[in-house]
C-alpha cells in the first residue's frame, strides 16, 4: 500500500510539471501553430499521467475503470479540436511562422 | 446485423461499467436504453464499419501501447524543447501522403499525427495530409512513414 501511495504521488507530481510545461511552451513559443504543440504537452501527457496517478490512488475498483474511460475520451477529443482550431487559423488566412534558416528551406518550401 | 449485435453487447458492457448498480430496475433500464441506442443507431446508418469499427479492437490492442511509447517520446523531446533556454525549435510545413484504403483510416492516422506533440495535422484533403511540425527531428520522423505503415496495416491491405 505505502509503495503504491508513493508511486502514485511521483505520477501526479509529473503530470502536474508536465501540465506546468505545457503552460510555460504557450508563453514561449512564437506563434499560434507552435502553441498547439505546447498545449499538447498538457493535453497528452500532463492529464494522462495525473489520470494514472489517480488509478493508482484507486486501484482495482470501477473508478480506475471509469478514469481509462475519461483517459480515452481526452485523447480521442483533445486531437479532434487541436485539428479543427488549426484548420479554421489556416481557413482564417493565419500562416504560420515558418523557420527560414538554410536546414530548413527544403522542408519550408 | 452481427455488426448490430455487437454494438448492443459493447454498450451494454459500458453501461455495467459506469453504472455500478446491478439491481434488477437499473439492469432493465440500461438493457432497454442500449437496445434504444442501437435502434437509433441503424436508423441513422452510423452503426457500419465506419462508425463501429468493432473489427480493428484486436490489431488496435497492438498499436494503442505503439502510440502511447511514441507519444511519451515526443512530449519529453518537446518539454525539453521548452524548458531550453535558447528553445531550439525549427517550425516547418510538410505535406505527406496517407496510404490508408478509407477516411476512417486517415483520419486514425491525423488523429496520431496530432497527438503526438511536435507535429500537428492542419489539414486533410483526400490523402494528403498537410502538417506543422515543430522541429526538424519531428518532420523527419514524420517522414520514415513509421506512423503511417502502422495505421495502414492496423486496417489490412485488401478492403
Amino acid at each position: 500500500m505505502e509503495t503504491i501511495d508513493i508511486a502514485s504521488w511521483v505520477v501526479l507530481m509529473l503530470g502536474a510539471i508536465f501540465c506546468v510545461i505545457g503552460g510555460i511552451g504557450l508563453h514561449r513559443l512564437p506563434d499560434f501553430f507552435s502553441r498547439l504543440h505546447g498545449a499538447g504537452i498538457t493535453d497528452t501527457l500532463g492529464a494522462g499521467l495525473i489520470l494514472f496517478g489517480l488509478m493508482l490512488q484507486a486501484g482495482l475498483t470501477l473508478i480506475t475503470v471509469k478514469l481509462v474511460f475519461i483517459l480515452a475520451i481526452l485523447w480521442l477529443t483533445s486531437p479532434t479540436s487541436t485539428h479543427a482550431i488549426a484548420k479554421a487559423a489556416r481557413l482564417a488566412g493565419l500562416e504560420p511562422k515558418l523557420d527560414t534558416s538554410d536546414d530548413a528551406s527544403e522542408g519550408a518550401s | 446485423m452481427s455488426r448490430l449485435f455487437s454494438l448492443v453487447i459493447i454498450l451494454f458492457g459500458t453501461w455495467l461499467l459506469w453504472s455500478g448498480i446491478y439491481q434488477p430496475l437499473t439492469i432493465g433500464f440500461g438493457v432497454g436504453s442500449c437496445l434504444f441506442v442501437a435502434w437509433l443507431a441503424s436508423r441513422m446508418g452510423i452503426g457500419d464499419a465506419e462508425g463501429h469499427p468493432v473489427h480493428l479492437i484486436p490489431k488496435l490492442i497492438l498499436y494503442i501501447p505503439w502510440l502511447v511509447w511514441a507519444i511519451v517520446k515526443a512530449n519529453i523531446d518537446v518539454a525539453r524543447r521548452i524548458l531550453n533556454p535558447r528553445l531550439p525549435i525549427s517550425p516547418r510545413m510538410v505535406k505527406v501522403k496517407g496510404t490508408q484504403r478509407d477516411d476512417l483510416g486517415r483520419v486514425i492516422y491525423a488523429n496520431s499525427i496530432t497527438l503526438t506533440p511536435g507535429t500537428v495535422t492542419v489539414d486533410l484533403q483526400g490523402d494528403e495530409l498537410t502538417v506543422h511540425a515543430l522541429t526538424a527531428e519531428a518532420e523527419a520522423d514524420l517522414l520514415t512513414g513509421d506512423m503511417d505503415g502502422r495505421v495502414t496495416r492496423l486496417q489490412g491491405t485488401k478492403g
